[in-house]
């Protein structure tokens, strides 16, 4: 076992519809023994000949033994590389990268954990339910989104889950409400010592926001964030900047996909995402239209 | 690496003519875990600044046809954490290292050749004259050619005599040759050809500009045949000049059309992102492609596509199809 990444031919074993996503399971061996929750997989989309070259990132919901070892990704078809991907048939070929990024870091005694989030993104709480789980710590789900179809995994999370809360702005599973109804009762009636986040970058702020007031630490994975501003996964192509401050107070503009995707909820500026803080390191002192140039 | 790929820079022996491109590679320790980085003809850096810069606001890129659109604003740590945590990494690595430079006045370029300067593992310097001149109301150093020979001179009488300086052009100019022959008079060994073209994208659900920087830098397989114009324009003009020959570079076969349009090197960039081992990928297909032609020394196939028409070239056995993959 090893922690460093391969590229691999994976073979497509299942692609299913699940509300409005697409779940695919692959057989990927060597991604498989090397993942930790949290981190995440690179497609190239469009095969061999293909005119895309940006490739598409997807956490990874599990990974199982089964034929040496497949993992599974979760993703809404949005973008014709997306659509592509959701049009792979069981046998067919996915080059694959991973898995990429850093892990969720896991507690080291039996806590509690709270696991929230919403979109395709719940997927990857999965995994690291999974673990968390194994290591004795309690699970708690609270899962969020706008309808019943954004919700991933509501009936998986009751399963495994110690107790799973589902939220929904339609009421059409779950509570009706939002994330910020049920998040503090959540919170404080499991006495959770650690919050894990994963989906829409709005709902990691709230996450962080929430688990801020109530001091407790949050670990969230800005992997929305990195499908829409990465083009490579691997850390090469500092595309998927966003402005995050250090221990030294010192903001810098760090990669989602390297240096995250998970990130420590309160060292990420929110409200700063999509642009350079004007405190950030390196920063433009002065703002022209000529600063900076294309490359 | 067998000798037949062997191929120099002047004075500069490489022992695979494939190169990463500035900018593509990270700062070499993303590229590591895929491949052994001494199978480089060199790693090209991240165009280094004299100080720390944070770069544009993202989105920074959008996926075009067969390419990329990036407005990336220059980010990088600036040339003292380069000094202190990039460069002595390669090193250590035992990684043939082209610095690039990017400077926005002619005294930035001369401050940072000069901080450079006996450095120990920079192979060679390359300048990107694809800068904003803030001399110039931020017009490209790469668009004229007294702004672009002032830039390079400025780094070669910064630099060690033996150490190689490139000129790193890009097509946006009237006339690429008339530039390069600016950049080869004011003292550069040596051309890097091309950097990115300007390119745009408007999001139609925005509908807006894609990009923050609103015009960004095409690059991937879409630019290549304006980077085989260059070079094989360049090479004409400059028959003496080495090439490393940069745009659109996936498959070993894309290097060798770079090569037969006068490159003695390649460098790949963007190529990297969809496929972080393209570097050994591209040098075992250009070895392939080579042998294949019955061409025994790459050099022999240096600007080979410049031999008159009634040249009778090596012929690619019929029925042995290649291999071929072009994203
Ligand atoms: C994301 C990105 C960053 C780049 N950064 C630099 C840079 O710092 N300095 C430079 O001279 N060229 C830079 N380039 C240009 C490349 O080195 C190369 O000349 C160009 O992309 C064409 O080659 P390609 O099609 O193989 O990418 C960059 C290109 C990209 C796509």
């Amino acid at each position: 076992m090893s922690d460093t990444p391969v590229q691999t031919s994976a073979t497509v074993l299942t692609v299913r519809q699940v509300q409005d996503y697409h779940a695919m399971t692959l057989v990927a061996p060597a991604i498989a023994e090397r993942f930790r929750p949290g981190q995440f997989v690179a497609a190239a989309v469009g095969g061999a000949h293909t005119a895309r070259l940006v490739r598409r990132c997807f956490g990874v919901h599990e990974v199982k033994s089964d034929y040496g070892g497949t993992v599974e990704v979760v993703f809404a078809d949005t973008e014709p590389g997306t659509g592509w991907l959701a049009g792979l048939r069981s046998r067919d070929q996915l080059d694959l990268v991973g898995p990429l990024g850093r892990p969720f870091r896991l507690p080291r005694d039996p806590v509690g954990c709270v696991l929230t989030g919403g979109g395709p993104g719940a997927a990857s709480l999965f995994a690291l339910a999974d673990t968390l789980l194994r290591r004795g710590c309690k699970v708690h789900f609270v899962l969020a989104g706008p309808s019943a179809r954004q919700v991933f995994g509501s009936r998986m999370a009751q399963r495994v889950g110690d107790t799973a809360a589902i939220v929904t702005e339609d009421g059409s599973v779950g509570e009706e409400g939002t994330l910020d109804d049920v998040l503090p009762r959540v919170l404080q009636e499991t006495g959770a010592d650690v919050v894990y986040g994963c989906g829409p970058t709005d709902l990691l702020r709230t996450i962080t926001q929430i688990a801020g007031e109530l001091g407790l630490p949050s670990q969230v994975s800005v992997e929305e964030f990195l499908q829409r501003t990465g083009a490579c996964g691997t850390g090469l192509c500092m595309t998927c900047m966003l402005p995050v401050h250090g221990e030294d107070g010192v903001t810098r503009m760090v990669r989602a996909c390297a240096d995250g995707p998970v990130l420590r909820g309160d060292r990420v500026r929110w409200s700063d995402l999509g642009t350079i803080p004007f405190d950030a390191l390196g920063a433009p002192r002065v703002l022209s239209v000529t600063e900076g140039g294309s490359r | 690496m067998s000798d037949r790929v062997r191929t120099a820079l002047g004075p500069l022996e490489l022992p695979s003519p494939v190169l990463t491109a500035a900018g593509c590679g990270g700062t070499g320790r993303e590229l590591a875990p895929f491949f052994d980085l001494g199978r480089l003809g060199a790693f090209t850096t991240t165009s280094v600044t004299a100080q720390p810069r944070a770069g544009r606001p993202t989105p920074r890129v959008a996926e075009t046809p067969s390419g990329l659109l990036t407005a990336m604003g220059m980010p990088g740590p600036g040339i003292e954490t380069f000094l202190e945590r990039d460069l002595p990494w390669l090193v250590e690595q035992d990684v043939r290292t082209i610095v690039s430079l990017a400077g926005h006045s002619v005294e930035e370029f001369a401050e940072l050749a000069h901080r450079l300067r006996g450095v120990p593992g920079v192979a060679a310097v390359e300048v990107n004259v694809a800068c904003p001149n803030v001399a110039d109301r931020g017009r490209m150093f790469a668009r004229h050619p007294a702004a672009a020979a002032a830039a390079i001179r400025a780094v070669r009488d910064g630099t060690r005599p033996g150490t190689p300086v490139l000129a790193k052009l890009a097509p946006d100019a009237t006339d690429i040759v008339t530039i390069a022959l600016a950049c080869v008079d004011a003292g550069a060994d040596g051309l890097t050809l091309i950097n990115t073209m300007e390119g745009m994208a408007i999001d139609t659900g925005t509908l807006r500009p894609a990009l923050t920087g609103v015009s960004g830098g095409l690059s991937g397989p879409a630019l290549r045949p304006v980077a085989v114009r260059c070079v094989y324009q360049v090479h004409a003009a400059l028959p003496h000049t080495p090439i490393i020959g940069t745009g659109g570079v996936a498959t070993g076969l894309d290097a060798l059309e770079l090569i037969l349009a006068g490159a003695s090197a390649v460098a790949v960039g963007t190529a990297l992102f969809h496929d972080p081992l393209a570097v050994p990928r591209v040098l075992r297909e250009l070895e392939e492609a080579l042998a294949a032609r019955r061409i025994e020394r790459l050099a022999d196939a240096v600007g080979l596509a410049h031999r008159p028409a009634g040249f009778v070239p090596p012929q690619v056995r019929p029925h042995e199809p290649e291999k071929e993959r072009t994203p």
